[in-house]
């Protein structure tokens, strides 16, 4: 089961490549060092610091009003473990109604979201490592399919992170970052129960 | 890495009298990832962007379709909108600085920005289009894509194409990527959708009084390889009262294709798009309904000239075509000999874009990109990496090809940002660059003495509020100003 779906987005790689996905990078080029927005800028000037609480308004706001809901703050918070491209787990608690995008941002993790969610870019792709829960995601839109089809390292559980929204059935889910499961696929790493 | 920025402090330090002097040339994505990156990863990096147009942005303003959907409701942005949003923020970074007006080329040369700055990334894409070399190709009423979309986007150096809408109802757009995809639908899309968005002006009009009613989008391979992506694809199928043909045996797939839909989610997506549109069309056009032709397996041979008007175009004779060797993924077409004709008064061709070189750089004519690796700057073409243009690098279009979206440029500047911190580490810029180098004050001085006039931030921001008062006088997002004349006058 495992093999064939591995070689197969083996080949959506070589074909993406070769499309204008990223042609002339090499594989590991592309993605070797994540980059986050100025994040960790010490030095930054206000005008930039300032940029980067401003940038995703829509979901803060969601953020701060479900997590002020209610006496027990806990309860509308789940937790979510991201793996990134070293294979090195960060476990955080996002509240309910917020995407993964923007509570990795929050929570200092690289994973990338250049259209700022309005899936036009695919940069913010996650891949579910346990099929049960991704089976308990609403099917992907035919848009975030779109994107995803432009997405590096896909695979079947691969989904666009501006797009899953914590609730609370989702709490425990791990998330891995495609670089790192790209080398980990390379390094014959299973990816959980499949 | 601590060893790099060890060295890095002691060479260069931020906002003195010796930081590391950064030119890229080229305000599109490439461009702006590319200070983007170079700006967090070099706190002594003072970069300066220049770009021949006074309008930053590149393809964003003049490439990206103005009537592309807003995509989420809770995020009614357009993806234009929010990217000029992003790199406006960079741009406005104490230590990053914008002037447009300046061509590298005639403005400033690049042995004279390479003197003046320890690093130059070009990252200014590709501004001429791959031809075919059929005869015909001259004929009024032929155009590229690329020039109908400058024209659209009313980029200063496409208002002067004023295409002929109004002497023919037939198009053909040669090629099936997504820029095809995006003229067609410019054509095609009832002009009220268009009246609201920030079009050009004149473009609209035109447009408004175009008698094209019939749009031929014909590649020369099968829809298992058409280039294009599901999403512009679904967005040109849903033009409201849009009449859609593709032929019924156009679709029959080979074992190849079979093989090729299993390799790849995006072919098979997408002829998966393509086939239910061919199920799904009535078999005729009901009366005044504009209609898109797919034609798959033509490759076209030479371009046919009107007999009423001299000059003109009046069709493509096409070869038609069969898929042939490599396996999955590699197929070609071959044409097979036998010959079919379509009329047409206009024909776009969309078969890529192509980089142009300027003097002094080394360029790669047959890719059409300068040889590089890792968006390092390679001395000549042979591929031999220990021949590498010291300081010199390259981003985006340019570095890879006409190819990708806007996000693509975002890994593209990652790797090149890359290359120039790791040359830095090890001291490849060293000798050059340990010295205080001019920069922006140095290439000020120069455009000063040569009366070239740059268009800073500011002055952009400018053009930007008279664009969007114009616009707002008619309902449109922005009223592009068109000419270098309207935007110079606005700037100053
Ligand atoms: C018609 C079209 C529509 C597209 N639509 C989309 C879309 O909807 N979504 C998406 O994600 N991607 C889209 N793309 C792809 C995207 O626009 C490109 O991937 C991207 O713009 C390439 O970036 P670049 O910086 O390499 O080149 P460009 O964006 O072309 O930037 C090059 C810049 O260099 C400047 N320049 C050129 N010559 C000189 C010179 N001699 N001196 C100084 N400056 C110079 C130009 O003025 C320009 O500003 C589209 C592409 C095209 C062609
Ligand atoms: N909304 C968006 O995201 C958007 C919009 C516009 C553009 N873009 C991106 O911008 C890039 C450029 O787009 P593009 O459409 O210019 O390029 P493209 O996707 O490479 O498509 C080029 C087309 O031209 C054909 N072609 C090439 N040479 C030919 C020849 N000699 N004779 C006949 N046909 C020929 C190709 O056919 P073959 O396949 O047979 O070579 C293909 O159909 C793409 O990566 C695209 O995705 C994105
Ligand atoms: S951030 Fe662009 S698609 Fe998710």
């Amino acid at each position: 089961m495992l093999l064939p779906r591995l070689l197969r987005v083996g080949a959506f790689m070589v074909k993406e490549l070769s499309r204008g996905g990223c042609t002339s990078i090499s594989r590991t080029g592309c993605t070797r060092q994540h980059w986050r927005p100025f994040i960790e800028l010490q030095s930054v000037p206000r005008v930039f610091q300032g940029s980067i609480f401003q940038k995703y308004p829509h979901f803060s706001t969601t953020a701060e009003n479900d997590a002020s809901h209610g006496s027990n703050k806990q309860k509308d918070m789940i937790n979510v473990t991201f793996v990134d491209k070293d294979g090195e787990e960060k476990n955080i608690k996002v509240p309910v109604g917020m995407s993964m995008l923007e509570a990795a941002h929050e929570n200092d993790i690289e994973l990338e979201g250049a259209c700022e969610g309005s899936l036009a870019c695919s940069t913010c792709h996650v891949i579910v490592m346990d099929m049960d829960y991704y089976n308990k995601l609403e099917d992907p839109t035919d848009e975030e399919n779109d994107m995803l089809d432009l997405a590096f390292g896909l695979t079947e559980t691969s989904r666009l992170g501006c797009q899953i929204v914590a609730s609370p059935e989702l709490d425990g889910i791990r998330l891995a970052i495609p670089a790192a499961t790209r080398n980990f696929a390379v390094d014959g790493y299973v990816p959980k129960p499949h | 890495m601590y060893k790099a920025r060890a060295w890095l402090s002691r060479s260069f330090t931020a906002l003195s009298s010796n930081p590391l002097r950064v030119c890229v040339v080229g305000s599109g994505p490439a461009g702006f990832y590319t200070a983007e990156k170079t700006l967090k990863a070099h706190q002594e990096a003072q970069v300066d962007i220049i770009d021949r147009l006074p309008t930053p942005f590149g393809l964003v303003r003049s490439g990206v379709a103005p009537d592309h959907p807003e995509t989420k409701a809770s995020s009614p942005k357009k993806l234009q909108q929010i990217v000029i949003n992003q790199f406006s923020r960079v741009v406005q970074h104490e230590r990053c600085s914008f002037f447009g007006n300046v061509t590298l080329g005639s403005s400033v040369s690049l042995s004279e920005l390479r003197q003046l700055y320890h690093v130059v990334v070009l990252a200014y894409g590709a501004e001429s289009d791959r031809a075919l070399g059929i005869p015909g190709e001259d004929l009024i009423g032929v155009h590229s894509a690329r020039e109908f979309v400058w024209w659209y986007n009313g980029h200063p150096d496409g208002k002067n194409l004023s295409p002929d809408l109004k002497s023919t109802d037939t198009a053909v757009i040669l090629g099936q990527g997504n820029v095809a995809l995006d003229v067609a639908r410019i054509l095609l899309r009832p002009t009220e959708e268009l009246a609201t968005t920030d079009i050009a002006s004149y473009a609209w009009t035109a447009l408004e009084g175009s008698s094209i009613r019939k749009v031929y989008l014909v590649g020369r391979r099968g829809p298992v390889q058409a280039a294009c992506t599901a999403k512009e694809l679904r967005e040109i199928l849903g033009i409201k009262n849009l009449y859609v043909h593709i032929r019924e045996d156009d679709l029959i797939k080979s074992p190849t294709d079979e093989e090729e839909m299993k390799n790849s989610r995006i072919q098979r997506r997408v002829y998966e798009l393509l086939s239910k549109a061919a199920a799904s069309a009535s078999s005729q056009p009901m009366l005044g309904q504009r209609e898109l032709h797919f034609v798959f397996f033509r490759k076209p041979d030479s371009f046919l000239e009107s007999n009423e008007r001299s000059g003109h175009v009046s069709g493509v004779h096409f070869e038609k075509t069969a898929l042939k060797g490599g396996g999955p993924g590699k197929q070609y077409a071959v044409g097979t000999g036998e010959f079919e004709d379509l009329d047409c008064g206009m024909v776009l061709k969309s078969i890529g874009y192509k980089s142009v070189p300027v003097n002094g750089l080394p360029f790669d004519n047959h890719k059409g990109i300068v040889p590089n690796i890792r968006g390092r700057v390679l001395k000549n073409i042979s591929g031999d990496s220990s021949q590498v243009e010291n300081g010199l690098y390259v981003c985006g279009w340019l570095k890879r090809g006409p190819t990708g979206i806007i996000a693509t440029n975002l890994y593209c500047a990652e790797e090149t940002v890359g290359s120039i911190s790791e040359d830095l580490e090890q001291g490849v810029l060293a000798s050059s660059s340990g010295l205080p180098k001019p920069g922006r004050e140095g290439l000020l001085q120069l455009l000063d003495n040569r009366n070239v006039r740059p268009v800073p931030f500011s002055a952009w921001e400018k053009i930007d509020s008279e664009e969007k008062r114009l616009g707002s006088l008619r309902n449109k997002p922005k009223e592009k100003l068109t000419t270098y004349e309207d935007l110079l006058k606005v700037a100053t």
